[in-house]
């Protein structure tokens, strides 16, 4: 008996693996940040709308804050704009928008046609610092504690359920500042 | 006479495609061999937006840009093993197509031979099962 049944024990378990393999085939797709728990690297950047002055990453540190890797190219970031809407309305921290591998004119035109809601933009035309953030696809949302340690990292579109997420973790990191 | 005209333009129209196709974007390298570590490089380093491609397989935006860097990385006379780093510590192990032998790979690299292994005493036991069916 214990024979017979050894291969169809085999087959069902292999059967059950490739289900769980397909099923978290998405899952598999994301890069996990090696930055996690790491301090944010120290980026210089223009901002959008005032070119001259530069703003830097290390010079909001002693409150939290959110990163939102953006184009005006990027069709997923149009999906998740309502969400930012919400999150820089509801969270209680800076939302920064970090302009990637776009054009000056486009994301200008972008944020008039469907409203700017960070409280500024860091520009990366040329793709050189999103290397050193790990950024490889947009959007990516990274959340950095008052210490200016890379906490989390969202990556693709925000939607519900990942705006509650996010919003449990920034309360989470405004907690700690305050403590 | 126009047939032959036709199929010297086809011959010089796909061989012209060809050498298109595998020139990525001329870099000026220094040195052949600065070129060959470019090469062997960038077919090692995996591109993060479009996952079963190199960098030196990808188009995308993203893979270019770590071309340049990679191709400035050489110029400044960095390691291979410094370049590595470089990548994955932006981009994690799974940036590069052959993982690095540590603890939470073991599963990876020892996974084919366990399962040969068992496989192995398998058939063993089965054979000397048979075996001795015929004998008795």
């Amino acid at each position: 008996m214990i024979r017979l049944l050894t291969p169809l024990v085999v087959f069902i378990g292999l059967i059950a693996l490739l289900i769980v393999g397909m099923q978290s085939a998405e899952e598999r797709k994301r890069v996990d940040s090696p930055l996690l728990g790491r301090p944010i690297p120290n980026l210089e950047l223009p901002r959008l709308h005032e070119p001259d002055n530069k703003a830097r990453t290390d010079e909001r540190l002693g409150e939290p804050w959110v990163l939102n890797v953006w184009g005006s190219w990027c069709q997923s970031c149009r999906v998740e704009h309502p969400y930012i809407l919400k999150l820089s309305e509801n969270a209680g921290v800076p939302v920064v928008g970090f302009n990637w591998k776009d054009e000056r004119a486009d994301a200008l035109r972008w944020l008039r046609q469907f409203g700017d809601a960070w409280a500024y933009h860091m520009v990366d035309f040329e793709g050189r610092a999103a290397i050193d953030l790990g950024v490889y696809g947009a959007p990516e949302t990274f959340l950095i504690d008052h210490r200016g340690i890379i906490r989390h990292k969202h990556i693709g579109p925000i939607d519900e359920q990942s705006y509650a997420d996010l919003m449990v973790r920034i309360g989470t990191l405004r907690d700690e500042a305050s403590q | 006479m126009k047939l032959r005209f036709l199929c010297w333009a086809w011959c010089v129209w796909i061989l012209s495609g060809h050498v298109l196709a595998s020139a990525i974007e001329p870099l000026p390298f220094r040195s052949e061999l600065e070129e060959i570590r470019f090469k062997s490089l960038a077919e090692e380093i995996r591109c993060t937006v479009c996952q079963n491609q190199s960098l030196a397989d990808s188009d995308a935006p993203l893979a270019q840009d770590l071309r340049q860097e990679l191709f400035a990385m050489i110029q400044d006379g960095r390691s291979d093993q410094e370049i590595r780093n470089f990548m994955v510590e932006r981009y994690g192990d799974f940036v590069l197509y052959k993982p690095p032998l540590a603890s939470h790979t073991l599963l990876l690299w020892g996974g084919p031979g366990v399962l040969l292994l068992i496989g192995l005493v398998a058939s063993w036991r089965v054979v000397r099962q048979r075996r001795r069916l015929l004998q008795s």
